[in-house]
């Protein structure tokens, strides 16, 4: 029997055809985006006993239509919100924070638990200034959180929640839970937005 | 003496285009990989604005999507003002409770308390739109929300 070799492809087009798919694929990607700031909203009956907070613990941020921003009463650039909300958090003025750096001021916030960040725009506010403002307060609450975090366990409390999001992290997740957890509890995110 | 006057020919030699097909596979790949099929034509303008402290939407079946933004330049006949885009055409605001019970409806019911609505919203639309969806959404329970940005300073907002 001859042994007959089979006769060569001849792979001269495929450049051609790879050129085709890939103007197609090029087209119609759009590259999606699916990160963002995660909120929770208020639900809607609301209970009627009006719980009386001091109005030291309460930390106002206003946004007016043509997108200044008036904190406490006093205008502020935005660069400098996320300093001023920790201040506010980490403030600790009735002593019963022991774990707060804050300055103890007694005209500020009692304790992290009691403080809450009140958020009001208008109807004129443009979007971007919103998320810029949400953006700055979430900031202020993952610092104060981060730096609890690497006081107790060494590691940074977004790679926490990072771990525990993550399936093939080795270590024992329930142990993990608790500690987000304390550290949640510790510095709550209470941020509230009026209508 | 002919020996020193080799003629050079004048025109470069042609370059190897045989290993073209393999750099051309190779962006082929890189885009059938990253490509996401949109679900949604868009016709408004949306442009996201930006933001660092942002977390990851993972479970993209749990994810209802509410578009807004003023009408792209092909749709200018609807106007200037921001407008909401459900699925493929611009709605009014109280047909968000009907969109939110149709998404649900096509879950399975054990998802449906994981269901995440994601705004996304064009920088320039104005918070007044915002706050009456908020307002629709608080009604229909559905409460979880997630303002989807691009991520990056919130100083390049401006």
């Amino acid at each position: 029997m001859a042994k007959r070799a089979a006769p060569e492809v001849n792979a001269g087009s495929m450049a051609d055809i790879a050129f085709l798919l890939l103007i197609f694929f090029l087209v119609t990607t759009t590259i999606e985006v699916d990160s963002g700031i995660n909120r929770k909203l208020p639900p809607m009956e609301e209970s009627e006993d009006n719980v009386i907070i001091k109005q030291k613990n309460i930390f106002t941020v206003l946004l007016n239509g043509k997108d200044q921003l008036l904190v406490e009463d006093e205008l502020m650039e935005l660069k400098d919100l996320r300093a001023a909300a920790i201040e506010f958090l980490d403030n600790g003025g009735d002593g019963s924070c022991d774990y707060c750096s804050g300055k103890k001021d007694p005209a500020s916030s009692d304790n992290p638990d009691k403080a809450i960040i009140s958020l009001k725009n208008e109807r004129e506010t443009t979007y971007k200034t919103y998320i810029a403002v949400q953006n700055e307060l979430v900031a202020a609450y993952n610092v104060l959180r981060d730096q609890r975090a690497k006081k107790l366990y060494g590691t940074s409390f977004s790679e926490m929640e990072a771990n525990y999001k993550d399936v093939n992290w080795p270590g024992n997740k329930d142990k993990l839970k608790e500690k987000i957890d304390r550290i949640k509890t510790e510095y709550p995110q209470k941020l509230s937005e009026v209508q | 003496m002919s020996k020193f006057k080799k003629k050079k020919s004048g025109a470069l030699p042609a370059i190897s285009t045989a290993s073209l097909p393999d750099i051309v596979f190779m962006l082929l790949f890189f885009f059938m990989v990253a490509t996401v099929m949109r679900q949604n034509t868009l016709m408004i303008e949306n442009n996201l604005p930006f933001a660092d402290q942002v977390e990851k939407l993972d479970k993209k079946d749990l994810v209802m999507y509410i578009y807004a933004g003023k009408p792209s330049d092909n749709y200018k006949q609807y106007g200037t003002e921001a407008k909401i885009q459900l699925n493929d055409k611009f709605a009014d605001v109280n047909e968000i409770a009907a969109f939110i019970a149709a998404e649900r409806a096509s879950k399975r019911e054990e998802l449906i308390p994981f269901l995440t609505t994601a705004l996304k919203v064009d920088s320039d639309a104005n918070m007044g739109l915002i706050g009456d969806i908020k307002q629709e959404l608080r009604k229909v329970n559905a409460l979880k929300i997630n303002y989807t940005t691009k991520k990056g300073s919130v100083l390049g907002n401006n």
